[in-house]
């Protein structure tokens, strides 16, 4: 870990399955050791608002369960526009992201009030301020895989190859078993192993790219 | 829960706050937990509920929060252990028995928990419940992390039966839903057998009658409750609650409680003044030990209350300081009063930051960096403000639909009278901007019950309150008893989703089933109605067409109060979670986009978000994501593009 306490923030949109991919992560790092203190925003605020959880992952101590501005080291976000509003409040030179691509339009949107710029605005306007940010279809894999509610857990599974975090896949079945019904493990495995799946194909396309980028002297 | 808890009692566990409130009461050996749901209690006696059937202790949802301390103190008044759980909102519903209640005093350990929500993420008041222990005259306790909210609930059981007077804890959002580690302990295996002694004599309190107060003689009442808060004072001296992290004689004394202790530590932490500042976290606010507080006000001159909401420290702190000036000499007071705490909303490590930077004359921040400007700029386009809407599938989108249009058909500016739940929001675009008033539980029935009053003054408008179904077990049958007998022209039409959705979905008494999931009576809330004599009509908002009709019909014809009952389950229920009752999609050859003459009545004014507008083919579209299958936008379109196929099971 480099930095105790090491803060993690997952957003989204009131019914993504935030808290719970939020609590699941907490109890799979508390069974790596580590002390976990969440904050956690929902209530009124689910009824299609912005929902926060802000994770601080130490090796003791309970910390303030709101993070201070701008000491974000990881964004995690179940939604692009989600990925940029965190980013101007906890974002910082060293901070790395994670984010779905798949749009919940806000109302005003949907009313014509106001644009949703297309995702791939988005994207390469995170990029360039955080060159390794990266983007995963999470939504339409979930889709394909018959449930959207999965693209939390495929969010997570891709957030084990990003992060230094051990975070185990045993671990996820241990935690992921206490929290749903039975008939279910099989799918959110399913789901976690995709995340994962998804992370390292796009490690190697990026690294490909370096490789041409550099003239062909391989 | 309560699995293993021998076995693997040294690892800690993560535990929300709610949660670790929860167990602490089981620690104590309650045998009746009761309160009213709301966000940030609701949790608490939720998970007790799931532990009831395994720990043979019963727990229900009252009808409302008074209802619940009356439930709980019974128990108390029999030698049992009672827990009683409600938001703040719900300690002023609940302070007129608590105020009598704390005149008679208690039996078996009973514990008040308050949750109070700074910043009204989740509510339509910003309210600090601390003040009501002063009023009541009783213990208020404050748990500063997660494991102190367990051992202090445990606690303050032993302190109930010590002072023989209910003990109340005060939680905030940060802490009931926030999570962290937990070392969990043991749970009793005995439990109490209750008896009610009252053959005693009047004023014996282990085996008299529980009365409040002798009329005229408050000498025999007030007086032994006041000597038992002295007491309270005495063993909060010696609380390990209260604790102190600095230097022996800081430049600066930071006294907080609740999750702003954390929010001190923190900012503390950032600018390195560990050894300069002081943190005095008090776990028992009310009354405040005097000595221990006055021993640390003699080791530093300038005093940084942090706390959310009511300056309670401040004040409370400034009296001992007052008091002991001789002593103690001039003291440098910072916080709510001074303008260094925001006397407003939640609380933060940031906001605790500029306070120490301003007081301790630190560099001010930095300017944003390049960074954090080019994050700003990008977010100015890419985050759009997410307004708070209906979820896809509420019924109560559908519900205002048509309340509001026929408010406009009728021509004479009605207006409706809102009340508490999801339905809320319904003085916002979602709902079509269709309530006037909003107050507290019940009032909307209230309101609308004394405006029709006003009407013999030749006012025309006609006047509706909308309240939810749990909410008119809770406090608007009295109002609407009030309206009847008084002959009020109000249709009151209660938004009946089945269940407390707002909350996660509690059951309520119009509901066969109680908080342990055991049968319960259902109670029919339209015979009590029509026993009441009022017109009732009950309808199915997601039928638009007739809904509309119902209620031009009932506002010509309102001759006193009557009400209309729109009953659909809402879409978070456990019954249609996730299940799709029509398959809705857009026929692209029919919609006319923004040549019709509805212009995008679908998205610009209905504004369901599982309706999307497609920019590029100029037609409405169905987001299959968000899309709950409900199937009233294809009422609404005037071209009939939209259309909707049961779902294949």
């Amino acid at each position: 870990m480099t930095a105790d306490p090491y803060n993690i923030i997952i957003t989204g949109v009131g019914g993504q399955g935030n808290v719970l991919a939020s609590r699941v992560l907490g109890n799979m790092l508390v069974r790596q050791g580590y002390e976990v203190t969440i904050g956690e925003t929902f209530g009124a605020t689910q009824r299609g608002g912005s929902v926060m959880s802000h994770l601080r992952i130490a090796k003791e101590g309970v910390w303030s369960p709101q993070i201070p501005r701008s000491r974000a080291h990881m964004i995690v976000s179940l939604e692009p526009a989600e990925a940029v509003r965190v980013l101007k409040d906890y974002g910082n030179e060293d901070v790395r992201i994670l984010s779905n691509t798949r749009p919940v339009y806000p109302v005003s949107v949907i009313a014509g009030d106001v644009v949703y710029p297309p995702v791939e605005e988005i994207r390469s306007g995170v990029q360039a301020l955080v060159p390794g940010a990266r983007f995963i279809d999470a939504t339409e894999e979930a889709l394909k895989m018959g449930n959207p509610i999965l693209s939390n857990i495929i969010m997570l599974g891709a957030l084990s190859g990003f992060t230094p975090l051990p975070i185990r896949r045993s671990d996820f079945k241990a935690v992921i078993s206490r929290f749903t019904p039975g008939d279910a493990l099989d799918m959110n495995l399913r789901a976690f192993d995709k995340g994962r799946e998804l992370m390292k194909k796009g490690k190697s396309k990026s690294v490909k790219r370096k490789q041409k980028s550099h003239g062909g002297k391989i | 829960m309560t699995a293993g808890a021998k076995k693997r009692k040294e690892a800690p566990r993560l535990l929300m706050g709610n949660e670790a409130i929860a167990r602490g009461a089981l620690e104590a050996g309650i045998q009746i937990a009761s309160g009213y749901p709301g966000t940030p209690s609701s949790e608490i006696i939720e998970n007790l509920s799931r532990s009831a059937a395994e720990r043979n202790i019963y727990v229900e949802w009252s009808t409302n929060e008074k209802v619940a301390t009356e439930v709980a103190a019974a128990a108390s008044f029999a030698g049992l252990r009672a827990l009683c759980v409600m938001k703040q909102n719900g300690v002023n519903v609940a302070s007129d028995f608590l105020l009598h209640l704390a005149h008679s005093g208690t039996r078996g350990g009973m514990v008040l928990v308050s949750c109070d929500d700074p910043g009204a993420l989740s509510s339509v008041n910003e309210g600090d419940s601390r003040p009501f222990a002063r009023i009541l005259e009783v213990p208020l306790l404050e748990p500063g992390d997660f494991q102190e909210a367990k051992d202090m609930t445990k606690w303050a059981f032993e302190l109930s039966e010590e002072i023989r007077n209910f003990v109340f804890l005060r939680s905030v959002t940060r802490m009931s839903h926030a999570s962290g580690s937990v070392i969990i302990g043991d749970l009793p295996a005995e439990t109490r057998r209750p008896a009610f002694r009252h053959k005693g004599s009047l004023l014996d309190p282990d085996n008299g009658p529980v009365i409040s107060l002798f009329p005229g003689i408050p000498e025999l009442k007030h007086g032994p409750q006041q000597e038992k808060l002295r007491r309270a004072a005495d063993i909060f001296e010696k609380s390990p609650f209260n604790t102190y992290q600095g230097p022996e004689k800081p430049e600066l004394l930071i006294v907080t409680s609740s999750a702003c202790s954390l929010y001190s530590r923190e900012a503390v932490h950032l600018l390195g003044l560990k050894d300069r500042v002081g943190i005095l976290k008090m776990g028992t606010t009310w009354p405040l030990p005097p000595e221990l507080v006055k021993r640390h006000l003699a080791g530093t001159d300038r005093i940084l209350f942090v706390e959310e909401v009511m300056p309670f420290l401040e004040e409370n702190v400034k009296i001992l300081a007052a008091e002991a000036a001789t002593d103690l000499g001039i003291k440098y007071f910072y916080g709510k009063k001074s303008g260094h705490i925001p006397s407003v909303g939640e609380l933060n490590p940031d906001l605790v930051l500029s306070a120490l930077r301003k007081i301790l004359n630190l560099p001010s921040e930095k300017d944003p960096s390049d960074f954090l400007k080019k994050a700003e700029s990008i977010a100015a386009s890419a985050a759009p403000h997410r307004e708070l809407t209906f979820c896809p599938g509420c019924p109560h989108r559908a519900s205002y639909w048509s309340i509001h249009n026929a408010i406009e058909l009728d021509g004479r500016e009605g207006f409706v009278c809102g009340d508490i739940g999801c339905y809320t929001l319904g003085f916002l675009p979602c709902g079509f901007g269709t309530l006037k008033t909003i107050h507290s539980m019940g009032s909307g029935t209230g309101i609308a019950g004394g405006f029709g009053q006003i009407r013999r003054f030749a006012m025309n408008q006609p006047i509706l309150a909308v309240c939810g179904d749990s909410t008119f077990f809770h406090a608007a049958i009295p109002a609407l008893i009030n309206a009847v007998h008084h002959r009020s022209p109000i249709t009151v039409i209660v938004l009946d989703n089945r269940g407390t959705a707002m909350t996660g979905f509690q059951p309520h008494p119009g509901l066969a089933v109680s908080a342990m999931g055991e049968q319960a009576v259902d109670i029919d809330m339209a015979e009590i109605c029509r026993a009441l004599g009022a017109r009732v009509e009950i309808r199915d908002p997601f039928d638009l067409e007739e809904t509309q009709r119902t209620l031009n019909l009932m506002m010509e014809e309102a001759g006193g109060a009557q009400v209309l009952i729109l009953r659909q389950a809402c879409g978070l229920s456990p019954e249609k979670k996730g299940k799709k009752l029509f398959e809705v999609k857009v026929d692209e050859s029919v919609c006319v986009g923004e040549n019709c003459g509805c212009n995008r009545l679908c998205t610009r004014i209905f504004r369901c978000p599982g309706l999307l507008w497609d920019g590029q083919k100029k037609t409405a579209r169905i987001d299959e994501v968000i899309c709950a299958g409900c199937g009233v936008c294809a009422g609404i379109c005037p071209s009939g593009a939209i259309t909707k196929r049961e779902a294949q099971a």
